[in-house]
């Protein structure tokens, strides 16, 4: 399973983007980072981080459990339902820009509910959205406004994301899955 | 009384393979019941929730984790995920019910399912129906989910045999009332961050409460330390074989407390004498501010209401500092979410 991305490339990427938004919002007044679960969270956490150091200025991050918005629950007459855990938005989302930040963009499905859960706390007046990897073979029309990587792939293969928060090390890999 | 306890421990009212470890989307688990510590339960084996001696202390686990992120959802701006949408749940409710028929119905709606409610006085049993037909017709509309109230034990086990929608026991005579129990222990939870290890102390009508014999399966799944209190003439014999210690003396039980549950004496249910008076058993058993004193500081009293004040529980402490009875009603709503949304998926079919 080779490895696309390591460690120090993902830095990279991820110092890049906080710069590009920080240019493409003429600043960060106004913005606030959702990360969807699990893994867009500390992605989330690291950019608010960068921010920080770029311009002094905290931006407050949520979390977003997206699963009670999916779009194939109760579509599996056997199986058990996916695990639902808390979404935390401590600040009102109203007329601010929201950065909405996810591992890997495949389909889309994910961004939608994430989209239709986020309109659910409020208005915003625009919602950007932050991927690690984007590997195409989209079904919805959506699109990533910050990418760390485009990475092209086939149907058969699975893209994972490891970061250390949660997997002890920080890197992307492509694998063959075998079904 | 004991008999309709242990009926209810030993009736498979469902297929029953335990399934304390189920890996997210495989196939149906083997393995055998897991012990305390076992690995957390994803799903429910059960296609039903008809009471709490079928459930294993990791899936209790889960319905609480699960009812902490439903919770969430009741504290925003729009209150509702589309999680149910396109589900329809019947409340079929042959009792009186204010508060768990509201409940389950604000439940539904959150998560976004198309809800029926019967109300005994309106349905044709009025017009000598029986249950099983009642519930046949019901299940010819197709709903995906019935929670029923009804005043025989053993109503909802008996549907759950008959019918192809999952049952959601709301009360059933004085067997069991599973989502109550999961309530307190949700708000327990929350104020004591773990249920292991705590006192905890139910006090009241013991002999006729199903609120008493969900609580005890539940909190001695998860390994607190139960103390329960009432008269001679309101404790079922052989209480204590069922892992708690009993007493008389509402005092010896209730000092260093961790959380104080008053029990509703319940009238309606009484058929005969069964104390001298109302005064006498508020003197004895009722919770005064004098008898709290007793339990630990930071004691929180429950009531599953509705209240008698005055009788069970004195006005100073139901809505003094250490009440929490307020809260077990908004986290009926969280949890009853989590209960529907569990049983709603796959299961074991």
């Amino acid at each position: 399973m080779p490895v696309v991305i390591d460690g120090q490339r993902m830095e990279r990427s991820l110092a890049r983007i906080a710069h590009e938004i920080v240019e493409r919002n003429r600043g960060v007044e106004e913005l606030a980072f959702a990360g969807i679960r699990s893994r867009g969270v500390p992605l989330a956490q690291r950019l608010a981080a960068s921010l920080k150091h770029i311009t002094g200025v905290d931006v407050p991050v949520g979390t977003l459990d997206i699963t009670l918005y999916r779009d194939d629950l109760m579509r599996h007459p056997v199986g058990p339902q996916p695990l639902v855990r808390r979404t935390e938005i401590p600040f009102s989302i109203d007329n601010r820009r929201i950065l909405l930040v996810d591992d890997v963009l495949f389909t889309g499905r994910t961004i939608r509910a994430a989209l239709d859960a986020l309109i659910d706390f409020g208005r915003p007046r625009a919602i950007q959205l932050v991927v690690m990897v984007d590997r195409g073979h989209r079904e919805l029309p959506i699109k990533a406004d910050y990418v760390g990587k485009n990475l092209p792939t086939s149907l058969s293969q699975s893209v994972r994301v490891r970061l250390e928060e949660i997997d002890g090390r920080d890197e992307v890999v492509v694998e063959e899955t075998t079904s | 009384m004991i008999d309709t306890m242990s009926r209810a421990a030993t009736t498979p009212a469902a297929p029953s393979t335990p399934a304390s470890a189920a890996p997210t989307g495989a196939a149906p688990p083997v393995s055998p019941v897991g012990p305390a510590g076992a690995a957390p339960a994803t799903a429910l084996h059960g296609r039903h929730l008809l009471g709490i001696a079928d459930l294993t202390r990791e899936e209790i686990l889960l319905i609480l984790d699960t009812a902490e992120a439903m919770k969430e959802v009741g504290s925003r701006a729009i209150k509702k995920v589309p999680a149910l949408r396109g589900r329809t749940v019947v409340n079929l409710f042959f009792e009186p019910s204010t508060r768990t028929r509201t409940s389950f119905e604000i439940a539904e709606k959150r998560l976004s399912a198309d809800t029926l409610n019967i109300a005994i006085a309106t349905s044709s049993v009025t017009k000598g129906e029986t249950l099983a037909d009642t519930v046949r017709n019901l299940e010819a509309l197709s709903p995906d989910m019935i929670v029923m109230r009804h005043a025989s034990s053993g109503a909802c086990h008996l549907l759950a045999r008959i019918c192809k929608s999952r049952i959601i026991n709301a009360g059933d005579g004085m067997h069991e009332h599973p989502t109550q129990a999961l309530l307190d222990a949700f708000t327990i939870r929350e104020h004591k961050k773990r249920i292991e290890g705590l006192k905890i102390v139910i006090v009241g009508d013991l002999l006729h409460s199903r609120v008493l014999r969900s609580n005890v399966l539940l909190l001695n799944k998860l390994g607190a330390n139960v103390w329960v209190a009432a008269p001679r003439t309101l404790m079922p014999a052989g209480i204590d074989q069922f892992g708690v210690t009993a007493t008389t003396n509402v005092d010896e039980a209730v000092k260093d407390a961790d959380v104080v549950m008053m029990l509703r004496i319940q009238l309606e249910r009484m058929q005969g004498n069964f104390f001298p008076s109302i005064r006498e058993y508020f003197n004895l058993f009722g919770m005064t501010p004098e008898r709290v004193k007793l339990a630990k500081d930071d004691v929180i009293i429950m009531h599953p209401g509705p209240m008698n004040r005055g009788v069970e529980i004195a006005s100073e402490v139901a809505d003094g500092a250490s009440s929490v009875i307020l809260e077990q009603v908004s986290n009926g709503v969280a949890v009853r979410m989590a209960v529907l949304y569990l049983l709603a998926g796959g299961g074991e079919a």
